[in-house]
């Protein structure tokens, strides 16, 4: 901006002082350098994988991979192909953030609103499951409920029982699974259609609230009708829904549906590490909104739940998305700590397995980081959005 | 005429006093509070006092072998016979005074600000932690000069490798992340551009993929002959993605600098360079100070990752040596000694990161 001022300017600088210039200079020699890192790491790549003989390119996508896999959430077995591992990975690497990101969301709430308790009792044992947890790294947490904890439950054959239909051993744990029959359907098109109600129930409350002032309870009755159609359906149709209760066979469980340890281990130990982070984030949000925005409420004589739901919680929140959803990301990203007790997420089964079987490191790598960058845009995103509308307005 | 006389003061009531009033404050001051109390204190002491007993009173901390334990009580010795393990790894017995004498090093490094020493003492500290003590810590563990037996990376392990995994990583990542952080805030597009998909990249992705990479790929990547040591690509890998966290700390510092400053320095008549150095960057760097430490924090507890590729830090070391035959059911003592020390360590590294916050906050708040 300096060589704008052309007129104040004693004659025109040299060209190594000229800011212009300068930048132009430096900038040129970045994207030159750039360049010539990325063509060497490229070409020597090139020549280091033609003198191992690795091939390059997707075709091995479509090779048979030729291992089992301990827990698929869609269809697998060892004649599929490396795209099938793929996306066997993915759908367990979602699966398991997606309820860590519940539990610990869940959990965070909890123990961040039980930091605030007057009872001393409670606000000191919140703080001190939060220092403990927050500060032993995560994969010594995992090994611990893998190896020390889980490891240590009985066989199959001691199981522990939960009300006769659950059962609790060394294998995982094992529940009932649902058995749909026919007129199921008419069950989850109810649902559908509880649902599309409902929501434009809450929309024309809103609407009618802000027009006229006169509050409507959208919240029970949308509750209610979720969950009370499909129910009277359920009995309607003649209870379509059986369940597959396990029985422990010669050896082993049949039926019901089987959590693996892994699993059970990798979510304990994440909702518990990522639940210290959210606690604190929590805290800080609800400490931030100012007493005297609770005392103008109460003072305009609205009840406390609705203070808290009107006043408190939006202000809260602005301060609380932002942090949360990096805890989201982070345990996003921290799920991949799957790998050293051999859930199957994408990271152990498409980079450890798949890479040692085919060798083609580049490609698997790539692929691996496309999907948790895809992942951290798109949470990133969603969360910007929803950032935006909760946002604060001003003038 | 009857003159007033005042009674003397009386004590306050018992239930407002001392720890009556306390106890009725803070744990009974609802009915809904003294159940919550009740029950949580209850669930408190059966589970509380059984451990304690399992962990303290009734364990086992003398004795040889695994024979002098007890299956109900923690059994200490296990600890204690591996420690040597635990510390160094495979570093070779007989040359173990190497890394103990580095790591005294690192303490004098360390621990001046905690003592009341003139500042000066706990500048020239930090300088030495930063220049001298790398240089000197490495000829000291990885010997090969001045007539010292050098040791294969191979043999480092246990705590001496979580340290000096952390502590290069720290020193490397920080110059790089404020250069990261200043040319994300460039006013050249190209540099910026480079900066932020560089930064965005290392953040997005999980560092076991990174430590994946660096060991699968690294050697790839590399012109024929030239190789490097495990231990020296898992270290590229945790520097480079402890850079781009370290990056975004800084870079909120930067933002937190009012404008004014920025102009008032450009006023001056000084260069960028000087600007930086000498106006922006120490006030910046000061107010990210927590966020320096959580970083830090954050590496010292991820540097476990590098057990994945096959080094043995503290976490794997135990690992390791809880699959002995010869040791069986000291899981939970093998696990709980590394939690402590990984506690330890980092609690302390925030307490530290407070004493340091304190020590820089040079406002003049009322």
């Amino acid at each position: 901006m300096s060589s704008d001022q052309g007129p104040l300017r004693p004659g025109n600088p040299k060209p190594w002082n000229d800011p212009r210039v300068r930048s132009l200079v430096f900038q040129i020699i970045a994207m030159a350098a750039v360049a010539w890192v990325g063509y060497t790491l490229f070409q020597n790549t090139i020549t280091n994988m033609e003198s191992r003989g690795i091939k390059t390119g997707f075709g091995f996508l479509n090779e048979t991979a030729g291992f089992g896999i301990i827990m698929s959430l869609i269809e697998y077995n060892e004649t599929m192909t490396y795209s099938r591992t793929f996306l066997v990975g993915l759908t367990n690497t979602l699966l398991v953030s997606g309820l860590g990101i519940l539990f610990a969301t869940i959990v965070g709430f909890i123990v961040g609103i039980a930091r605030l308790s007057t009872n001393w009792l409670v606000a000191k044992l919140a703080l001190a499951y939060i220092e403990i947890f927050r500060n032993v790294p995560l994969l010594l947490q995992i090994f611990f409920w893998y190896f020390a904890v889980l490891g240590n439950l009985p066989g199959p054959r001691q199981a522990t029982e939960v009300a006769g239909v659950a059962f609790l051993s060394n294998r995982g744990i094992i529940i009932p699974k649902p058995v749909f029959e026919s007129g199921a359907g008419w069950m989850g098109m109810t649902l559908v259609i509880a649902l599309i109600v409902s929501t434009t129930l809450v929309i024309w409350a809103r609407r009618r609230q802000a027009a006229t002032g006169r509050i409507f309870p959208a919240f029970p009755v949308s509750l209610a009708l979720i969950l009370g159609l499909p129910t009277l359906v359920y009995f309607l149709t003649g209870q379509p829904i059986g369940w597959d209760i396990p029985t422990f066979g010669t050896f082993r469980f049949t039926g019901g549906i089987t959590a693996i340890p892994e699993l059970g281990a990798l979510l304990v130990a994440l909702t518990i590490y990522t639940a210290t982070f959210i606690a604190e984030i929590v805290r800080s949000g609800i400490t931030s909104v100012s007493s005297g925005q609770t005392e103008a409420a109460l003072a305009l004589g609205l009840p406390p739940r609705r203070v808290l739901r009107l006043v408190v919680v939006p202000q809260a929140l602005r301060v609380i998305i932002p942090p949360l959803t990096s805890q989201y990301l982070n345990l996003t990203k921290n799920s991949s700590l799957a790998v050293a007790i051999g859930y199957p997420d994408l990271v152990n089964v498409f980079m450890g397995t798949s890479l040692n079987q085919t060798g083609q490191a580049v490609e698997i790598v790539a692929m691996t980081m496309a999907v948790y960058l895809t992942i951290s845009l798109s949470i990133s995103l969603l969360m910007n959005i929803y950032n935006r509308a909760v946002a604060l307005e001003e003038r | 005429m009857a003159t007033h006389q005042p009674l003397p003061s009386q004590s306050a009531p018992v239930v407002q006093r001392g720890i009556v009033r306390w106890l009725r404050e803070n744990l009974f001051s609802s009915w809904l509070n003294s159940i919550v109390t009740l029950v949580v204190g209850y669930y408190l002491l059966t589970t509380l006092v059984p451990l304690i007993d399992w962990a303290f009173f009734s364990a086992v901390f003398t004795g040889a072998g695994v024979e002098a334990c007890n299956p109900n009580s923690a059994c200490w010795i296990f600890i204690q016979e591996r420690f040597g393990f635990f510390m160094y790894g495979f570093y070779p017995e007989a040359l173990r005074w190497r890394p103990t004498l580095a790591f005294v090093l690192f303490a004098l490094a360390v621990v001046p600000p905690f003592l009341p020493l003139p500042s000066r003492v706990g500048r020239w500290a930090g300088i030495f932690g930063i220049t001298g003590l790398p240089v000197a810590g490495y000829i000291l563990i990885s010997g090969g000069l001045f007539g010292l037996e050098s040791v294969n990376t191979s043999q480092w392990g246990g705590l001496m490798l979580t340290l000096i995994l952390a502590y290069v990583g720290i020193i490397a990542a920080l110059p790089i992340g404020v250069a990261l952080a200043l040319g994300r805030r460039s006013e050249m597009p190209i540099i910026r551009g480079i900066c932020v998909v560089f930064i965005e990249f290392w953040r997005a992705v999980p560092l076991i993929t990174i430590l994946f990479m660096a060991s699968v790929m690294l050697p790839l990547f590399l012109p024929d002959g030239v190789s490097f040591d495990k231990l020296l690509r898992a270290l590229v890998g945790i520097t480079l993605f402890q850079a781009a966290y370290m990056a975004e700390v800084v870079r909120g510092g930067l933002q937190a600098i009012p404008r004014g400053q920025y102009e008032a320095a450009e006023a001056l008549g000084l260069g960028y360079w000087r600007r930086m150095r000498l106006i922006i960057l120490p006030q910046a760097l000061k107010i990210v100070v927590p966020g320096i430490a959580n970083t830090v924090i954050s590496l010292f507890k991820d540097t476990t990752l590098v057990l994945i590729i096959g080094l043995f830090d503290l976490l794997g070391a135990v690992k390791s040596t809880l699959s002995d035959p010869a040791w069986n059911n000291v899981m939970a003592e093998g696990y709980l000694f590394v939690a402590f020390c990984f506690w330890v360590f980092c609690f302390g590294m925030s307490r530290y990161s407070h004493r340091i916050e304190k020590q820089l906050d040079t406002d003049h708040r009322q």
